[in-house]
């Protein structure tokens, strides 16, 4: 176990103000269970999600470099972020910080402009939730915790494609045992099955959500998510877990339209990991944000004793 | 020399890969190593569908003995690219070889499905991609990536 995880910055992100509310919930919830510290950047801002990227990548990696600069001066090295989206922006931008000198550049220049410092890659560390709970608990530490075991729980756990995309930003994946793997994570499997979950082999667990064209192509998302709902229930999933707000709020928002359209109707449920996790530790479901989902899990929670 | 177009649309082959899923188990198991091995070679025509869209000549070189591997490793080369598609391959591989290695398995059936969803998922994507070349390329940052190798989309 690490002790310096068990205090970190904690950069909600935008999602998690919205749509992602329950991630957000529960992952304080669990922290805060588990005896863990989180502390909110001050004033941060938007990571740039796919938006900014789009139009102009140097600016968003600054506008990801100026929430690390935000940590940095609250003291921090750790910064964690539960969003796929923002985990992934905040790696990438401490990447090029340190790989591309036009990067480094345009933050100084924009910093400059808005009166702060400019961020210097390698003060500060961009950690996921995975690897919060993972390293300042431990399975060990998870399973000692335990109140309401996940038991006869079967999960299919849906990285998507940000967690582990592209593999050059993510110097500490791939570094053999105890590490995260880019092709095959399984760090929620790990925390899962430490709480008692049947963690199915699930073969599309990093596959296009179609995430990022759902307004302007719904049916191709919808497609793409019908095919995870129904590779999920091949499986033998009850639940499908997750740690991203987009894929969570895609297979939550596509599961019910992939019924209305297309008429294939999922049985398969959608919950955040760290909703499984907060309802382990003895939590209960309202607690950890459940009837916030779209997806209504709460007969099949009842059924098994949790919530 | 401008390349053939491949046999079935990807519209095509995702109507097979439909059909694989909808058979009952005793016949899937009967026909366990042929269908895997189609499975995998409709997985490769999927990505020739690609290639020659791009005015791309489909490689046969072979990536870990995967044929479907190199045409990946070609595809994800340039710009657009579907660099987000390598654990999907890698999956099709994996499953194909569960079935090959274990055609009398007890779960050759289930192996058979998966394999057919996995490459479902494939053609569902670039399938998209055909019509819409951005598709993917800012949500994993595929582009970026592949940005960087251009220079060498045409050297393997």
């Amino acid at each position: 176990m690490s002790d310096k995880y068990r205090r970190v910055a904690y950069y909600p992100g935008c999602a998690l103000e919205g749509t992602g509310h329950a991630y957000n919930r529960s992952t304080k919830e669990v922290g805060k269970s588990l005896g863990l510290d989180l502390v909110e950047l001050r004033n941060w801002n938007c990571c740039g999600a796919m938006e900014v990227k789009n139009v102009d990548p140097k600016l968003q990696t600054y506008l990801s470099a100026r929430n690390l600069a935000i940590a940095e001066d609250m003291g921090f090295d750790t910064v964690m972020a539960p969003c796929n989206g923002c985990y992934h922006n905040l790696k990438k931008a401490e990447y090029e910080l340190g790989h591309d000198a036009k990067a480094r550049e345009v933050v100084a220049r924009i910093s400059t402009k808005a009166g702060h410092s400019a961020y210097q890659a390698g003060h500060v560390t961009t950690i996921h939730a995975l690897d919060w709970i993972k390293e300042a608990i431990g399975e060990e530490g998870l399973k000692a915790r335990v109140r309401n075991s996940l038991k006869g729980l079967k999960v299919a756990n849906y990285y998507g494609c940000m967690y582990t995309r592209p593999r050059h930003i993510f110097p500490e994946k791939d570094q053999g045992p105890g590490s995260e793997s880019s092709s095959k994570p399984h760090f929620m499997d790990d925390l899962l099955a430490a709480a008692g979950a049947e963690c199915v082999e699930y073969p599309l667990k990093t596959a296009c959500c179609g995430g990022a064209h759902t307004l302007s192509d719904s049916d191709t998302s919808t497609k793409l998510v019908l095919n995870l709902l129904t590779t999920a229930e091949a499986c033998g999933a009850d639940v499908i877990a997750t740690e991203c707000p987009t894929c969570h709020s895609g297979l939550e928002m596509h599961q019910v339209r992939a019924e209305k359209v297309f008429g294939h109707a999922t049985k398969v449920k959608i919950l955040y990991f760290t909703q499984l996790l907060g309802m382990a530790l003895g939590l209960s479901a309202r607690r950890v944000g459940v009837p916030e989902n779209l997806s209504n899990a709460s007969d099949l929670l009842r059924a098994r004793g949790l919530g | 020399m401008a390349a053939m177009p491949p046999a079935l649309s990807p519209e095509q082959v995702i109507a097979r890969f439909d059909d694989v899923i909808r058979l009952p188990a005793d016949a899937l198991v009967a026909a366990a190593p042929e269908l895997g091995e189609e499975l995998l070679l409709l997985g490769e025509s999927v990505l020739e569908s690609w290639l020659v869209a791009h005015n791309r000549q489909p490689t046969e070189a072979r990536v870990e003995g995967f044929r479907l591997l190199g045409l990946h490793r070609r595809a994800a080369k340039g710009d657009p690219s579907f660099n987000a598609c390598r654990e999907t391959c890698r999956e099709l591989v994996y499953y194909r070889n569960l079935v090959q290695a274990g055609p009398g398995h007890p779960d050759v059936a289930q192996r058979l499905r998966l394999e057919a969803m996995v490459a479902r998922h494939l053609a569902l994507f670039v399938s998209s991609k055909l019509e819409v070349a951005g598709f993917g390329e800012f949500c994993c940052s595929s582009r970026p990536l592949h940005a960087q190798d251009a220079s060498s989309a045409e050297s393997d």
